[in-house]
């Protein structure tokens, strides 16, 4: 169990170019133990590109160093599933239990954590609402004890009511696991209210600092190159 | 028939019925069936040579899955796109190399000359390849709904996707004998495509699968017998007549 004291993931001057084009440059930032990054800017800004350059999906320069023994739990960007695929909930959540090596009853426990109704796992996973789906993905990053948890855009594809239920849960969780929590968002609201520290990318030099200094308006008019409320729900 | 025939036929359609699955559940069931084409240059040198065709066409789909894999991996084209290129190449390839009556015995199969070491390699790899599946079936759903997921939960992605490719390959070998290039492609996708339509699941997915693929190639080798046809044609049409008349039922709630 990491100290709280201790980061829990530090990178240093990162850089993820496919070919000529330069998506993130020299990049650096820490996050202690414990505390919630949320990572922030316009579209195409390259902060899915950041997280799969963490978790070693893209071919990247500069350092990426989690704390020992890390384990990560990834929420993917919402994802193209067919409707028609014959796997259930259950199937998905029994296949990431299987090579985490996690019994059974921990997939019980993520999909009680989530709140995702035992028919609802039960039904093929392209069957399922956008919400739905979103609690199943947490529900898979959940298993295997996770020491980090990876969130991209966790309320893409879900409606108002549901976002805020899913973010309750995202927070509920994050604090009674002392989990550290990585979370890619455009709800500049939540993000002022879970975030420890916040990660702008976006025009000009990338930020990192605590949500009140940077979720000023002028500093926000700067990341998306327009004034704050014009991309509050982009 | 006899009960070596008869394992190798079960073995097979049993292996095709689980190796389809992911095939048609990763979408790439026209590629599969044509990445199944690349073993004819292997066969037509194979018998320019005078060489076991079968050892020939191995070889061929070896190295055509390496090459297909090595493409995908190093460039961002899409594996139908690049299968759909060497498949071409192979099939010019093979009918280069081979002469009419030999390519259409390549194509088509030409079963009931099967020695004793053809069976047990038939035997022994259908084993293989169902054990194979069956096995690594929670890494491939998790690298098939999300790559990402896959390699966070310690996935080597690229290794399994290179395995299942193989095992897809080694299965077209084991058919190519017995069903010929063409049929052994469709034997793979035909089950799993009638599965992915009524299952709900994947232990539902895997049984409908096995079952359409068992029940066409006996049903098939009794009819052909019956009607003085060849073996291989007859197990596919009767593959694809029971798509076909699954298309109406609907997947119960």
């Amino acid at each position: 169990m990491a100290v709280l004291s201790q980061n829990a993931l530090e990178v240093a001057r990162l850089t993820v170019a496919f070919g000529k084009t330069v998506i993130l440059e020299d990049l650096s930032f820490e996050v202690r133990a414990g505390s919630a990054l949320a990572v922030i800017g316009p579209n195409g800004c390259g902060k899915t590109v950041l997280f799969r350059a963490l978790i070693g999906s893209l071919p990247h320069q500069g350092l990426v160093r989690w704390a020992p023994g890390t384990r990560i739990g990834y929420v993917p960007q919402k994802l193209d599933i067919e409707r028609d695929l014959p796997l259930s909930g259950r199937d998905f959540l029994a296949a990431k239990a299987s090579v985490v090596g996690a019994g059974p009853e921990e997939a019980l426990r993520a999909l009680e954590a989530v709140t995702l109704p035992h028919g609802a796992a039960a039904r093929p996973i392209g069957a399922l609402s956008g919400g739905q789906f979103q609690r199943l993905l947490l529900a898979a990053a959940l298993i295997g004890r996770p020491s980090v948890l990876l969130f991209d855009e966790p309320t893409a594809g879900v409606d108002e009511p549901g976002e805020e239920r899913l973010y309750q849960v995202i927070h509920r969780i994050q604090v009674s696991e002392g989990l550290t929590l990585l979370l890619i968002s455009h709800e500049l609201n939540v993000v002022y209210r879970y975030a420890t520290n916040v990660l702008c990318l976006g025009q000009g030099r990338p930020c990192f600092g605590p949500p009140e200094e940077m979720l000023t308006p002028e500093r926000i008019e700067q990341v998306y190159g327009a004034p704050l409320g014009y991309h509050h729900h982009g | 028939m006899n009960w070596t025939a008869f394992a190798m036929s079960v073995g097979l359609a049993v292996a095709a019925g689980l190796v389809g699955c992911f095939a048609v559940m990763r979408r790439m069931a026209l590629a599969s069936d044509a990445l199944s084409h690349v073993a004819l240059p292997g066969i037509g040198l194979a018998l320019a040579l005078h060489l076991n065709p079968v050892l020939g066409g191995m070889a061929a789909l070896a190295i055509g899955t390496l090459f297909v894999w090595g493409i995908e991996h190093r460039t961002r084209i899409s594996t139908e796109t690049v299968i759909g290129v060497v498949f071409s190449l192979a099939l010019a390839a093979g009918s280069m190399l081979a002469s009419g009556e030999e390519l259409v015995d390549a194509l088509l199969g030409a079963p009931g000359r099967l020695g004793p070491w053809e069976t047990a390699l038939g035997v022994g790899g259908s084993l293989a390849v169902s054990a194979f599946v069956l096995t690594q079936r929670n890494r491939l759903v998790l690298a098939l709904v999300s790559e990402d997921v896959a390699r966070t939960s310690g996935i080597r992605v690229a290794r399994l996707e290179l395995l299942y490719l193989l095992a897809f390959a080694l299965t077209v070998t084991l058919g190519l004998r017995y069903l010929g290039v063409l049929l052994m492609g469709s034997l793979t996708i035909i089950p799993a495509a009638t599965a992915k339509h009524l299952a709900r699941n994947l232990a539902g997915m895997f049984a409908v699968s096995v079952a359409v693929a068992v029940f066409a190639t006996l049903a098939g080798e009794a009819l052909a017998v019956h009607f003085h046809r060849p073996t291989g044609p007859v197990i596919i049409a009767v593959a694809a007549a029971v798509f076909l008349a699954t298309l109406p039922v609907r997947r119960t709630a």
